[in-house]
């Protein structure tokens, strides 16, 4: 029994019920939350640090056994998974204390924070492939209500094609796993795995299989099912925005992760085939989207989906070095692409507004945020030293050494097009002078500005730290890598040796 | 408060009354029976629920929040509470979260009696489903008014 797989869920549970409980006093709700937040975090590095020294771990909930009861399960890609939820999570927690107005907190956004953080990390860590799909409605139930948090009409707007195309996605999965079901008479994630290595029709496999793959690409903002998130990301407030830059899409990359390492990997050709594609589709409409935007949080939206396509192509391209890079990335891009919707949040406390016309003059009037927002943003681009590059620099190895060329070139002219955007916003925001009309905005000013740099400024540490120290991290990455790729570890961990 | 909203029927009124006890008596009783037989917490907490609805239509808004005596948020806090804490003693018997743990007692009276974290669990459960029902019913209503 290890305690430490079940406790990065039970945590947010219990303190999101504790501030539920708290909801009149607003004081204790807030220290709770950075608590909470902050325990949480500490569990998932425990988790991890166990899982890296033991291998695989598992919980039966409840002492039923697997295949019957519902596991926990901890490779090291579910606990990298865990870890970053924490980072993310603790970040936007401190984050909002300054960010969030009363008006909001009051609409329980703190049980909100709570509930969303335990759906993401049970989706992270279960085994059992109809709980993952509870996992996911817990997350989604908790993303609807804080993407209208506040109840402007533009956040109506978005929330209406989010709430859609994720039920949609819902539907979908649903049905995936009912046929699942009746193929295989199981829905633990191992024994299914088991069960199909002897199956002998690989076609109807092919077919849930693209089920999957469109569901979760929805949920991951994936080539062509991605309409969604740049419609939605930019209306909540930005602390929201920032964790559902940082964790939601991650999610459904995670499931298709999973599914396509674990389960459907007996017509890799023609499946994984069909992921490069996506892959490469995602990066090219992702950041060309991007390129036609003039709001900050619209553009950083646009990215999210370009970067997507990065790490379904280290899945696609399904060699060993490829998989160490799709992890990487996912590392790599949680920490910086919520940095920068973070740092956007704190240019509109500052300027009030996020549209780069009105901007402007910052580099000036804040030279301290402008080098904040320059380290995640080249990191982003995939300049060395910071840890895009070492992103990106292992996914085109691996494309190189598969002899992909054409999705190398792809990844390269994408990657040059980021660092377009990304010194367009520098341009725009830091460096011409700001348009005089706009000049004179009532603004928050800086006051309580303090936290927001502290926050900033400790997601930068960690980009600058993942680039510094990239070969810890890349034998973590290499690590969940060949876990991944060696399915027989993770059932042999849950179903017991047979 | 608008006039179709209110029903002026006495009969309802006074039988509101004496409903009222008696539903929220039988939700207990079907979320204590619920451990081996049809029941439960969340058919009893349904039941809880609709007692405190009926006494709303048949009174008012007022009256009802004062027989509620919780705010409904309060009681889907606890509730919660108790769902995830009736998982935690198992950890310290050394079994995985949510194993369930009895408690075997010998009243007076009762004679033997079985407790357990199932209890605590389905207690749970029925706080939720009365505060979330009564959250969103109360909600409407004084939307409405």
């Amino acid at each position: 029994m290890r305690l430490e797989v079940a406790l990065p869920v039970i945590i947010p549970l219990f303190f999101g019920a504790l501030t539920l409980i708290l909801w009149r006093w607003r004081l204790a709700q807030r220290v709770t939350t950075v608590v909470g937040t902050g325990l949480m975090l500490l569990s998932a590095l425990w988790l991890l640090s166990a899982t890296w020294q033991d291998g695989i771990l598992v919980m039966h909930m409840g002492n039923w056994q697997a295949p019957f009861g519902i596991v926990l399960v901890s490779d090291l890609l579910g606990a990298i998974m865990v870890v970053l939820a924490g980072i993310s999570g603790f970040a936007t927690a401190v984050y909002s204390l300054t960010s969030m107005s009363k008006r909001h907190e009051a609409f329980g956004y703190y049980p909100l924070l709570h509930l969303l953080l335990a759906g993401v990390n049970g989706a992270f860590l279960t085994g059992d492939i109809f709980n993952l799909y509870v996992w996911f409605e817990v997350m989604l139930v908790a993303s609807f209500a804080l993407l209208i948090l506040g109840g402007e009409r533009a956040q109506m707007e978005g929330a209406i094609k989010y709430v859609t195309l994720n039920l949609v996605s819902s539907a979908m999965f649903l049905s995936a796993i009912g046929l699942l079901y009746g193929l295989t008479g199981t829905l633990n994630m191992a024994d299914i795995a088991d069960k199909l290595s002897y199956a002998e029709d690989p076609g109807i496999i092919t077919v849930i299989a693209m089920l999957f793959l469109v569901s979760f690409g929805i949920k991951a903002g994936a080539f062509p099912f991605f309409f969604w998130l740049p419609a939605s990301y930019h209306t909540p407030q930005v602390a929201v925005s920032a964790l559902f830059a940082a964790l939601l899409t991650k999610v459904g990359v995670y499931a298709l992760f999973r599914v396509f390492t674990l389960i459907f990997t007996q017509d890799v050709d023609y499946t994984h085939e069909i992921l490069l594609w996506v892959a490469a589709a995602t990066m090219l409409t992702g950041v060309l989207g991007a390129a036609a935007q003039f709001e900050f949080r619209r553009i950083l939206s646009f990215h999210i989906i370009s970067q997507i396509g990065y790490m379904i192509m280290g899945l696609a391209l399904f060699t060993p070095l490829a998989i160490v890079g799709g992890v990487f990335y996912i590392m790599h891009h949680i920490i910086v692409k919520a940095n920068l919707f973070l740092v956007s949040g704190l240019v509109y406390r500052l300027k009030g507004t996020y549209e780069l016309k009105e901007l402007g003059g910052m580099y000036r009037s804040h030279p301290m945020l402008a080098i904040l927002f320059l380290i995640p943003a080249l990191s982003l681009a995939g300049i060395p030293p910071l840890s895009g590059f070492f992103a990106k620099f292992i996914l085109i190895r691996a494309g190189v050494e598969a002899e992909a060329w054409w999705i190398v070139a792809v990844a390269l002219v994408v990657g040059l097009l980021t660092l377009y955007s990304m010194i367009k916003i520098w341009a725009e925001v830091f460096w011409k002078a700001q348009p005089e009309e706009y000049a004179n905005r009532p603004v928050h000013g800086s006051a309580g500005s303090g936290v927001l740099y502290l926050t900033i400024g400790g997601m930068a540490a960690l980009t600058v730290f993942i680039g510094l120290g990239a070969e810890p991290i890349y034998q973590i990455a290499d690590a969940a890598a060949h876990q991944l790729l060696n399915p027989s570890l993770y059932i042999d961990a849950v179903l017991g040796e047979r | 408060m608008s006039p179709q909203f209110t029903l002026q029927s006495l009969i309802l009124r006074t039988a509101a009354h004496f409903l009222l006890p008696l539903l929220l008596i039988f939700s207990v009783f079907l979320l204590l029976r619920g451990h081996n037989e049809p029941g439960g917490g969340f058919i009893a907490g349904l039941v809880a629920a609709s007692a405190v609805a009926l006494y709303m239509f048949a009174l008012d808004i007022r009256s009802a929040k004062r027989v509620l005596r919780f705010e409904p948020r309060d009681l889907l806090g606890w509730g919660l509470l108790f769902g995830v804490i009736s998982g935690v003693p198992a950890v310290f018997m050394g079994q995985p979260f949510f194993t369930s743990q009895w408690l075997e007692l010998t009243l007076p009276v009762l004679g033997e009696l079985k407790v357990g974290t199932p209890l605590l669990f389905d207690i749970g459960v029925y706080l939720v489903v009365i505060g979330g029902v009564l959250l969103i019913l109360l909600s409407l209503a004084e939307a409405e008014e």
